[in-house]
């Protein structure tokens, strides 16, 4: 039977979209068009969605990497956001403080970045196959692991340290003096002054552009062009002269690094460190994000990371005030927890297939 | 069997195959590899991938009767067993146990009483009985209650045929290969044991590449050829040479005979050297190859499947572990490693185009280019001083179009999808993919398996082109013998992991069938 030309290009779109981006993408288009309903206000729920983007859009280009050398979702990435509290931390501890102080966190969390990332890949080589597996454990362990650490690294400066006894650092503490919205806060549009609530982080949302075009680059390069490779078919690529050890440990080491500035720049936007088991919160909203995007296991793209990103975070937000305000319940967690959970599982049912 | 039809997509692989078989009476079926002998057996087995490819036409009858068998199950109840090449076994098991699956004798007790026979429990000492009666059947000596994981390779095999013989309506008996993986004192035996299943009255279809075990031990002959049956006849009034030559002798006479110019490379330069290798290539082993390669020829490399005839090139370079020493140009190559081969200008067109040829997810821009771009940093823009090498997708373009034009590559444009392409456009999208790479030497590995006449005689030309051409030396390595001989210039023969023979290609197929089974272990 012949299928009108509009059908066909309607099946095609819906193809190429994807079934979860559109149903969620509907989804906030329904929230958004009963947002001014339920009597919330359509600039502060649209300021709210653009700033949790611009805080968590760097953690879910962690992602991207090691997807690309077929090392699966970056369920590791705990590892990458203690390089960066680690980083952070010390850079306060230093005595740094203001903008300097988030340059030094950069800087101070790469090699940590570099050494977990190194040790992370290397486990990750011995495992083909089962590396989103291990992946998770090596994040809950590590996780556990730094808690001890943070009780036991000497750290002095009193601004971070537990109250009374001075010894460990606290669970949660502001950073006011330090490096809180010194990305957020650059070329910043608020127009709250002219009564309307709209406020565009726009150094942020800068940030994660650089970050996201240097990804892009990369992955045009040789090497990255490798990496892909070796995500497509690691068989073809040995065959083709590749090190195929050597290009997956890269993109660990990259996740890994980009987990660790994605944490700081998060931080920089919340304006508080969370320490202890925190990073852990910080796995399934990365991973779902990239995933409702579009990307599958083994194929990512920018695009796939800056739509994900606005889709998952946007429910997070939006959910809470419309849905409270229409069944005077918060479901919000419940709705978050569900979204998350289910478009990993739904995900890893489906390996093979992507979208652009 | 009478009239069996069968196709895969419209490609013919089994044409009216006739033949019928007494009771008690043995068979052997011989052929080339892909003249169709498994794909009998498994419309015999009424095996699932039949009737998902569509079915078959003709009929099968046993003791006169039409049957139509829909899954194996239906073919086990009508006493049809079959021995598969790969052994069907539960390692952890006992012989005791495999031989009796799910066919156990079930002794009721208490709580079966109550919840029904599944939770009966087994009655072992009948079960050893019946085992042993089964293996004793063979004539040959197990351990019925060795566990199977800790059992030579000869009694997995014997264990398979007991549970076959253990089946009380058993009638036929199919082998595919039995003795492929048996010591010659094994084999022995095992064609004892075939034999006294004979004198049961249990009629037997053995396939095996081991002529001389056919004569032994049947009492008929069908050799099959191109999905013909070529012919049927007794085992007495035939020999080793016959098969061999109906084996692989299609049509001797109206094969294009091969190239001219043959006098003038016997003298050049040898290019490629490689003594002793052995390579450690699962199902393929190569045991010790000493091969001299010519400078500018087209060696074909032949053999039947399982001799070792894939190992070589995937062994030199470096796929697969592998040992001895490959000399190239004078210098000699490193082995078990892929990068160095490429390095020195060799490539290799690898026989698993799914696995190791393509990147069937990517575009076919990238499957061409990706290996040349890798490998002499070709289509790569330097930018601040080679410090960053771009990708320069224009360049990957026009070298992409230009391979899609010279080899008629069918596609919707250079962006499609390795994935979506036919076989054998596939195969010519691995050729264009060594080609890019410019190589001196080529390894190509089965060109043409599983694709059509049309696009076999293009790769086929391509190859011979890019010879005379680049005056590339190519060693092109498959199991249909014809090919090889329409394409090379000389051929070596592999059997059982060595050189059994180098010929000119001009020489008969005959000559070559010996070389094929004379080694075979």
């Amino acid at each position: 039977m012949e299928q009108p030309a509009y059908a066909i290009g309607l099946q095609y779109w819906l193809k190429k979209m994807g079934y979860p981006r559109l149903i969620i993408g509907g989804f906030l288009l329904v929230l958004f068009i009963m947002a001014p309903l339920t009597g919330s206000d359509l600039t502060t729920q649209f300021t709210n969605v653009v700033n949790r983007f611009s805080w968590n859009a760097v953690l879910v280009l962690a992602m991207v990497p090691m997807i690309h050398s077929g090392c699966g979702l970056n369920f590791g990435i705990p590892l990458g956001v203690l390089a960066g509290l680690l980083g952070g931390t010390l850079a306060i501890e230093m005595g740094f403080t203001g903008p300097m102080s988030f340059v030094m966190a950069i800087v101070v969390s790469t090699p940590f970045a570099i050494l977990f990332g190194g040790g992370y890949g290397a486990l990750l080589n011995k495992i083909k196959g089962g590396e989103m597996m291990v992946a998770t454990y090596v994040g809950l362990s590590s996780v556990s692991f730094m808690c001890i650490m943070w009780l036991v690294i000497p750290y002095k400066h009193p601004s971070i340290v537990m109250a009374y006894t001075g010894v460990g650092l606290r669970n949660m503490f502001a950073l006011d003096s330090f490096y809180a919205g010194v990305l957020a806060d650059f070329l910043k549009i608020d127009l709250n002054p002219l009564g309307i609530n709209l406020v565009i982080p726009t150094g942020s949302i800068l940030f994660f552009a650089l970050l996201a075009f240097l990804m892009w680059a990369f992955l045009h390069t040789k090497t990255g062009t490798a990496m892909t490779a070796v995500g497509s078919n690691p068989t073809f690529a040995k065959a083709s002269g590749i090190n195929v050890d050597r290009i997956r440990m890269l993109s660990v080491i990259l996740s890994t690094w980009l987990g660790a500035v994605g944490v700081l720049v998060y931080q920089q936007g919340f304006g508080f460190v969370q320490l202890y088991t925190a990073p852990m919160n910080m796995t399934m909203p990365a991973v779902a994000a990239v995933l409702i995007g579009g990307a599958s296991v083994n194929k990512a793209s920018i695009s796939n990371v800056v739509i994900g990103t606005i889709l998952f975070q946007g429910l997070v937000t939006m959910t809470p005030t419309v849905i409270t305000a229409l069944i005077h319940t918060d479901v919000s967690e419940v709705i978050r927890i569900i979204v998350s959970n289910g478009m990993v599982v739904y995900a890893l049912t489906r390996k093979t297939e992507g979208a652009k | 069997m009478r009239g069996i039809k069968k196709d895969f997509f419209g490609n013919q692989v089994l044409t009216d195959i006739n033949f019928t078989l007494g009771a008690g009476q043995v068979l052997g079926l011989c052929g080339e590899n892909g003249a169709g002998k498994s794909t009998l057996m498994k419309i015999l087995f009424g095996m699932d991938v039949i009737r998902e490819t569509g079915g078959y036409s003709g009929d099968i009858l046993i003791n006169g009767e039409k049957v139509t068998f829909n899954t194996p199950f239906d073919a086990l109840t009508a006493g049809i067993g079959m021995v598969h090449q790969e052994f069907s076994l539960i390692p952890g098991f006992t012989a005791t146990e495999n031989i009796l699956l799910n066919r156990e004798p079930q002794k009721k007790n208490v709580i079966s009483e109550v919840f029904g026979q599944r939770l009966n429990t087994l009655d072992y000492k009948e079960m050893d009985r019946r085992a042993t009666a089964a293996i004793e059947k063979m004539g040959v000596e197990i351990d019925a209650k060795m566990v199977i994981s800790s059992m030579p390779v000869g009694h997995k095999q014997f264990t398979e045929i007991a549970r076959e013989l253990s089946k009380e309506q058993l009638k036929l008996l199919i082998l595919d290969e039995p003795t492929a993986v048996l010591t010659e004192k094994e084999a022995e035996a095992l064609l004892d044991s075939i034999r006294g299943m004979a004198a049961r009255g249990i009629s037997v279809i053995f396939i095996t590449h081991r002529l001389h075990e056919i004569l032994a031990v049947c009492d008929q002959v069908v050799v099959m050829r191109d999905g013909h049956v070529v012919r049927d006849v007794p085992t007495s009034q035939t020999s080793v040479d016959d098969i061999t030559r109906w084996m692989v002798g299609r049509d001797v006479q109206s094969a294009v005979t091969p190239q001219e110019a043959k006098a003038e490379k016997a003298d050049a330069r040898i290019i490629m050297s490689i003594k002793n290798l052995w390579v450690d290539m699962p199902g393929e082993t190569v045991r010790d190859v000493s091969l001299d390669v010519r400078e500018g020829e087209i060696l074909g490399i032949g053999g039947l499947a399982g001799q070792g005839k894939l190992g070589i090139p995937n062994g030199v370079m470096g796929l697969y572990e592998a040992g001895g020493t490959v000399e190239f140009d004078g210098r000699s190559i490193p082995l078990n490693s892929p990068r160095k081969c490429l390095d020195s200008a060799l490539a290799f067109v690898s026989e698993d185009r799914r696995e190791v040829g393509l990147l069937l997810d990517e575009s076919l821009e990238w499957n061409v280019a990706f290996s040349a771009m890798q490998i002499q940093n070709k289509f790569l823009k330097k930018m601040f001083g080679g410090l960053i090498k771009w990708r320069d997708e224009k360049a990957i373009h026009d070298v992409t179009q230009k391979y899609i034009d010279a080899l008629e590559i069918k596609c919707t444009s250079s962006k499609q999808n390795a994935r979506e392409l036919s076989g054998g456009n596939q195969q010519k999208v691995c050729l264009a993919k060594a080609f890019a790479l410019e190589p001196k030497f080529l390894f190509v590995s089965e060109p043409t398996r599983g694709i059509d006449v049309g696009a076999k005689a293009l790769v086929l030309d391509a190859l011979k082109q890019f010879n005379r051409e680049s005056g590339v030396t190519v060693v092109m390595i498959s199991s249909e013998l014809e090919e090889l001989r329409q394409t090379c210039d000389r051929i070596a023969i592999i059997s059982g992991g060595q050189v059994a023979g180098i010929r000119p290609a001009t020489d008969p197929s005959e000559s070559f069938g010996a070389l094929m089974v004379s080694k075979v272990i």
